[in-house]
């Protein structure tokens, strides 16, 4: 066990992911929308493997493009499949991602010569190797670990969307026909919030793989969603939830010799299950005692 | 073609073993997955076959090689931890279900990874066979897998027929199974274990991620081509075969390729036909009965205005003043002035157009439907005379002449309507 500059860097990157994540998760939870969010993060696959081949790189602005029109164009199907062919919701929602990554992993077959992308990359990413992926200038100057830069970018346009768009999200999660009445435009404000999501998906996917975005997403929220009902309280504490499991997964990973995305979301899913049991109905039930803190100490 | 033929005419043993098991444990699970998704609960399938990695994984540890019963039990075991987990996180909390589910498809999956991960770097030289779990290989399948695997499905699928009606009590209406007497919780515990099942043998030949796709598609597809129970299920397993077979033979040509990504693609088309042309509930077919419908009643519409014309002693109308009289439809209009012309109800005469006599007797017949239904909506509804014309606006176009005889003997052939208006009659 170390505290060195490394291990300082993947902590942060991937706390800065997680806090990304979780914050746009908060929002998605409140919609009943955790399931749309898991379609998302699999249905970019395919644009995010052509913006590899058009671009030649994974630096490539093109990668992010093709994943943003990728998730809006899942959200879309999923919504036209519900709307207008009468497939019910879930049944579009598991169509559209299946179909979608479906041909992003056959396209990375196709191009597996052409794209320096593998499937183990899109499952689990590696932030391991973070600290050796160094953004160099043209002049051989080191700036750093590129994806430190990637997901710091990301978690400022996140937290800049939220802020502006604090009072419409708000009204569009708790009642979306209040929010038509007084103007808001809740179709846009959906879909900006599903891009905010695809192009997180993008910026964090090498880092912790395409799929386990779906955890950050859904499992810190759902955490703090247990202990709070307050949105303000419900935000901030699943930041903390986030860097939370950004350091104890890193280093049970390291003990473990395992991939810390990985570890990372064991641990957010050892919290959910432990706060589940812990406010329970049938735990309290069990010590004859209402949720109060009187319990609360009993029990500790 | 060389390829084609030899996979087809299965002169390889091997081949015809996968071809047999890809089919079976495609019907398997397409009958399974229809059952859920007439549930409402298709996408806990995907939160089942996500959960059953770290299984496999433990499966692997204990066994230390690729040994099909290991494996299944260990995938079984994760895959109904799952699904209790999920049903008593419903049960206990109060978080929605769409969390939930993707909390502990999520969770489970990435604590699989974890084991995956600490499996590959442990060295053991048959690692390299568990990655296809995840994304599918049924050339793979060898013939003692195809005994397991399609032993389980075939063993689900009669579970599932002998017990049809027990099921469809399940999905269709579980209170009024609970009230004559059947054991719903006993048959839902039943039910789950046919899912995890149905997930497991599917693990080899399609892979974890989109093992959903197979539980979900088939009966998506289906719904669309029937609305017998019966036929749906047999639909939706030879959807499920047919892709089987043509994902497995790509992986057959293209030996990188991974089965189960071509099976869905190929499960996708089809369920993009029979969304897109199915008769009756396809868009397509629906588009067009709408507009079929749409052109009838503006048809409807304008014979009842140049009948209303002759009752206020105008025997025709100027073109000009039937376009006023359908603001904003103007191609509708001329449209169904060119439909009746061709059908002679009506007579053009310059610019004022006349009903003819198939046209009169047409239009008398409208008039008299929408009259009768507004004194039947007064008289047997109650509902005062300044309210019954819009519902006799929309009945009028659908009333069959059984239910004209009805209304004609039940009002006793009236003369007036609630607004004093002639009941027209030949």
């Amino acid at each position: 066990m170390s505290f060195d500059q490394n291990a300082f860097l993947i902590i942060i990157t991937a706390a800065m992911i997680a806090i990304s994540c979780g914050l746009l998760g908060v929002f998605m939870m409140l919609r009943k929308m955790s399931m749309t969010g898991d379609a998302i993060s699999h249905a970019v696959l395919p644009g995010i493997v052509i913006g590899f081949f058009i671009s030649g790189s994974q630096r490539g602005l093109e990668v992010i493009i093709g994943a943003g029109i990728l998730g809006i164009l899942a959200t879309l199907v999923i919504d036209w499949l519900r709307r207008k062919a009468r497939v019910q919701l879930d049944a579009s929602i598991g169509i559209t991602f299946t179909l979608l990554f479906a041909i992003g992993i056959i396209l990375i077959n196709l191009l597996a010569y052409k794209v320096d992308l593998d499937q183990e990359c899109v499952l689990y990413g590696e932030i391991a190797y973070l600290p050796i992926d160094l953004w160099l200038t043209k002049s051989g100057l080191n700036l750093g670990p590129r994806i430190l830069y990637l997901s710091l970018l990301n978690l400022i346009l996140v937290i800049t969307f939220i802020i502006l768009f604090f009072k419409e999200l708000k009204v569009t999660s708790f009642d979306e026909n209040f929010s038509k009445v007084i103007g808001i435009p809740a179709g846009l404000i959906n879909l900006s919030l599903m891009s905010m999501v695809s192009y997180t998906t993008v910026s964090s996917f090498e880092a912790v793989g395409a799929i386990l975005v779906v955890a950050l997403l859904v499992v810190p929220p759902a955490t703090a969603f247990l202990w709070t009902r307050k949105l303000k309280l419900l935000i901030q504490l699943t930041i903390a939830i986030g860097i939370g499991i950004s350091i104890a997964g890193y280093y049970l990973a390291y003990f473990f010799d395992s991939s810390i995305a990985g570890m990372i979301v064991s641990v957010a899913g050892i919290g959910f299950l432990a706060s589940a049991l812990f406010k329970s109905k049938s735990f309290f039930s069990r010590f004859g005692t209402s949720r109060t803190s009187v319990s609360f100490e009993k029990t500790v | 073609m060389e390829d084609f033929v030899y996979f087809f005419t299965f002169q390889d043993s091997s081949i015809a073993f996968v071809v047999i098991g890809i089919i079976l444990l495609g019907v398997g699970s397409a009958y399974v997955g229809t059952y859920s998704f007439l549930d409402k609960k298709a996408l806990l399938g995907d939160a089942i076959s996500h959960a059953v990695l770290p299984g496999i994984c433990v499966g692997f540890i204990l066994a230390g090689e690729k040994n099909p019963l290991f494996i299944v039990s260990g995938a079984f075991i994760s895959g109904a931890l799952a699904t209790f987990l999920s049903s008593w996180l419903n049960k206990s909390t109060r978080l929605s279900e769409d969390a939930i589910i993707a909390s502990i498809l999520s969770i489970f999956f990435g604590f699989g990874i974890v084991l995956l991960t600490i499996i590959q770097k442990s060295g053991n030289p048959e690692m390299a066979g568990l990655n296809q779990f995840i994304f599918g290989n049924a050339i793979a399948i060898l013939e003692s897998d195809v005994y397991i695997y399609g032993g389980l499905a075939v063993f689900i699928i009669l579970c599932l027929t002998v017990f049809q009606k027990e099921f469809s009590l399940l999905v269709f209406n579980p209170d009024y199974g609970r009230a004559i007497g059947f054991p719903m919780g006993m048959i839902r515990v039943t039910f789950n274990v046919l899912l995890i099942l149905s997930v497991v043998i599917g693990i080899q030949a399609i892979g974890v991620v989109l093992m959903a796709a197979l539980l979900i598609t088939p009966g998506a597809a289906a719904r669309f081509w029937t609305d017998r129970l019966g036929v749906l299920v047999i639909l939706a397993g030879t959807f499920s075969a047919i892709s089987g077979v043509l994902g497995t033979y790509i992986s057959f040509v293209i030996p990188q390729m991974p089965t189960g990504p071509w099976v869905v693609v190929f499960l996708s088309i089809i369920a993009l036909i029979s969304f897109l042309f199915a008769p009756k509930k396809g868009v397509l077919s629906r588009y067009l009965s709408r507009r079929i419908y749409l052109r009838k009643t503006h048809r409807d519409h304008l014979l009842k205005l140049l009948y209303k014309g002759i009752e206020a002693n105008k025997p025709g109308l100027p073109i000009a003043e039937i376009h006023e009289a359908f603001p904003f439809q103007k191609t509708q209009t001329k449209q169904s002035i060119g439909n009746l012309s061709k059908d002679k109800f009506i007579t053009q005469n310059q610019l004022v157009i006349e009903l003819s006599s198939t046209g009169r007797s047409e239009a008398k017949r409208i008039v008299r439907l929408h009259r009768l239904w507004e004194l039947y909506l007064n008289e047997y509804m109650n509902i005062a005379p300044d309210h019954v014309h819009d519902t006799a606006e929309k009945l009028e176009h659908l009333l069959t002449p059984e239910m004209e005889e009805l209304l004609e003997s039940r009002l006793n052939f009236p003369k007036l309507d609630p607004h004093q208006e002639n009941i027209p009659r030949d």
